[in-house]
């Protein structure tokens, strides 16, 4: 009860911030405030950092729990109805099981925690981003603090990070963030670069492929893909995702309008509802509290206006919850 | 002029791409295709399961390939989008219905190797295990792991991404090595040919050969358990 009313007084502070902040909007280029990303951007330059190779792990239980945080962030649908509510792995968005520079590698995240974070606004620890993740991306419901998935991933990334420095933003961190294009993203054009280049993968819905229990390709719309809260919903960070890491094999071979378009065009469609649609009163209220960025949340799209619903997917707690 | 050109010749594309479109939709009977697979028998063997020559070419297996796979490869090499010296005569004597029909044969013919799709960790020190389930992804490689696209074990999804694991070393070697060198060009978006060329000789051999023999691989751990429960 206290939480359902001390929520929406934060989000309130959110939005006054926000609204008393020009610096910060004119801080993104006056395009948007950055607002779920508010650490700074990866320097530019050759990435050096290298992760250690899983040959050389321990055989001790340090090791031993290195490999469950790697099970996990590979197969995180072993989380499934526990954790997890939609169809998505770590390593969908994370390439080389989070190794990979430049797709939001683990090496360069795990020594920027703990950090300020819009999103939120508070100090998040990498637990708490973790968590995040789990909200958001996989539509699901944290592991509790000390739990042992939660502990495992930690340990996962503790142990990739050997040799890296701390509380420093490395060339590689997150995706490459791509210049405006020249025309504003277009979701008609992006249909044709996503039935050329995409839906051989995806599928002509979004739909993603399965072979027996497994996820082959992931769904990127609909009640299995990542949520309204998620940050691949915004057009920008999908973008930079896609131009750095889409195409599977064919890095940076769309061009920066292609990128732009397509990502408008996967996230023009509808996903499960921003959990945090639960702590306000409206679609309005969340859309102007969470929603001042790159997105299609509250827009009206083929004479439908997204994410005005109460379908949270496969996530059983509902809209009151 | 140059516009009338361009006009018509967009209306070939066209016009080819659904012809060829048609064509893949017809409806392949397996009885039928029987009838007409009789020039593939000496090459793909009666079973369907062609044969590895270490010192020749290779015939894939068939038998329980996705019968729209089948049928693309076909069309291709009628067309000349897929080149083979051996196979472009047999292909020009099969007619769409017909193409249809031995695809539908062939994938009726057995089962692929149905392997465990549950998630299992590669092992580090193997190689071959590890370009196949984690890729390799060296600044200059760039390589997804094969079983990214191609499915768990290498089984294959849906109509595009054939299954690996069960077929011949040969084959699959002179693939890779066709794809890497121009010679295999019938992959949408070039997804293969793009990887291919960034794989090594080292890694191609040891890919092919995984593949071909992890049916049997898996195979393994099971047998002293089936022992132990005999009579």
């Amino acid at each position: 009860m206290s939480l359902r009313t001390s929520q929406p007084l934060k989000a309130a502070a959110l939005v006054a911030t926000l609204a008393l902040s020009p610096a910060a909007l004119a801080q993104d280029e006056g395009v948007e405030r950055d607002y779920q990303i508010p650490l700074p951007q990866a320097p530019e330059g050759e990435v050096t950092f290298t992760p250690p190779h899983e040959r050389d792990l321990p055989d001790n239980q340090y090791g031993d729990m290195v490999r469950k945080g790697r099970d996990l962030f590979v197969d995180t649908q072993a989380l499934r109805g526990e954790y997890v509510f939609n169809d998505q792995n770590c390593a969908n968005c994370h390439l080389d099981a989070g190794r990979l520079a430049n797709s939001a590698p683990m090496w360069a995240s795990f020594g920027v925690y703990p950090a300020y974070r819009g999103k939120n606004d508070k100090v998040n620890t990498l637990a708490e981003r973790i968590q995040g993740c789990f909200t958001y991306s996989m539509n699901g419901t944290p592991p509790p603090t000390g739990s042992e998935p939660l502990v495992a991933m930690q340990t996962y990334l503790h142990w990739m990070s050997t040799g890296a420095p701390i509380n420093e933003s490395l060339p590689g961190r997150g995706y490459p963030k791509l210049e405006e294009a020249e025309q504003a993203p277009d979701r008609a054009r992006g249909a044709e670069v996503y039935a050329a280049q995409c839906a051989v993968c995806h599928g002509d819905e979004g739909q993603g492929q399965r072979v027996g229990e497994r996820q082959v390709f992931p769904p990127l719309w609909g009640d299995g893909a990542y949520n309204w809260g998620a940050g691949m919903h915004r057009v920008n960070t999908a973008a930079n995702f896609i131009k750095a890491n889409m195409p599977l094999g064919k890095p940076y071979s769309l061009t920066d309008q292609q990128a732009w378009d397509v990502a408008a065009f996967i996230n023009g469609h509808e996903r499960p509802q921003d959990p945090r649609r639960r702590t306000l009163e409206t679609l309005e209220e969340t859309d102007a509290t969470f929603h001042n960025h790159h997105g299609y949340y509250g827009d009206e799209i083929d004479g439908r206006r997204l994410g005005d619903h109460a379908d949270f997917g496969e996530n059983p707690r509902p809209l009151d919850g | 002029m140059t516009i009338i050109r361009i006009a018509s010749g967009v209306g070939l594309v066209l016009g080819l791409a659904s012809v060829q479109a048609s064509a893949q939709a017809l409806e392949g009977d397996a009885e039928r295709g029987q009838q007409a697979a009789g020039v593939c028998v000496a090459c793909h063997q009666a079973d369907g399961m062609g044969m590895d020559n270490p010192n020749g070419e290779s015939w894939p297996r068939l038998a329980g390939l996705p019968a729209a796979y089948i049928a693309k490869q076909l069309h291709d090499i009628k067309a000349g989008r897929r080149e083979s010296a051996t196979m472009m005569p047999f292909a020009n004597m099969l007619d769409d219905q017909q193409i249809a029909d031995v695809s539908a044969y062939y994938a009726e013919m057995a089962p692929w190797p149905a392997l465990p799709t549950a998630y299992q960790p590669a092992d580090p020190e193997d190689a071959a295990e590890w370009l196949a389930n984690r890729g390799d992804w060296a600044e200059d490689a760039m390589i997804p792991a094969c079983n990214q696209c191609h499915g768990p074990n290498g089984q294959g999804v849906g109509a595009v991404f054939p299954p690996l694991a069960g077929q011949h070393a040969g084959y699959l070697q002179a693939q890779l090595e066709a794809w890497r060198d121009g010679a295999r060009h019938n992959d949408p978006n070039r997804l293969m040919a793009g990887i291919a060329e960034r794989l090594d000789e080292a890694q191609i051999t040891m890919i092919a050969d995984y593949y071909a023999t992890l049916p049997a691989t898996l195979a393994v751990p099971d047998a002293p358990s089936s022992e132990e429960d005999a009579p």
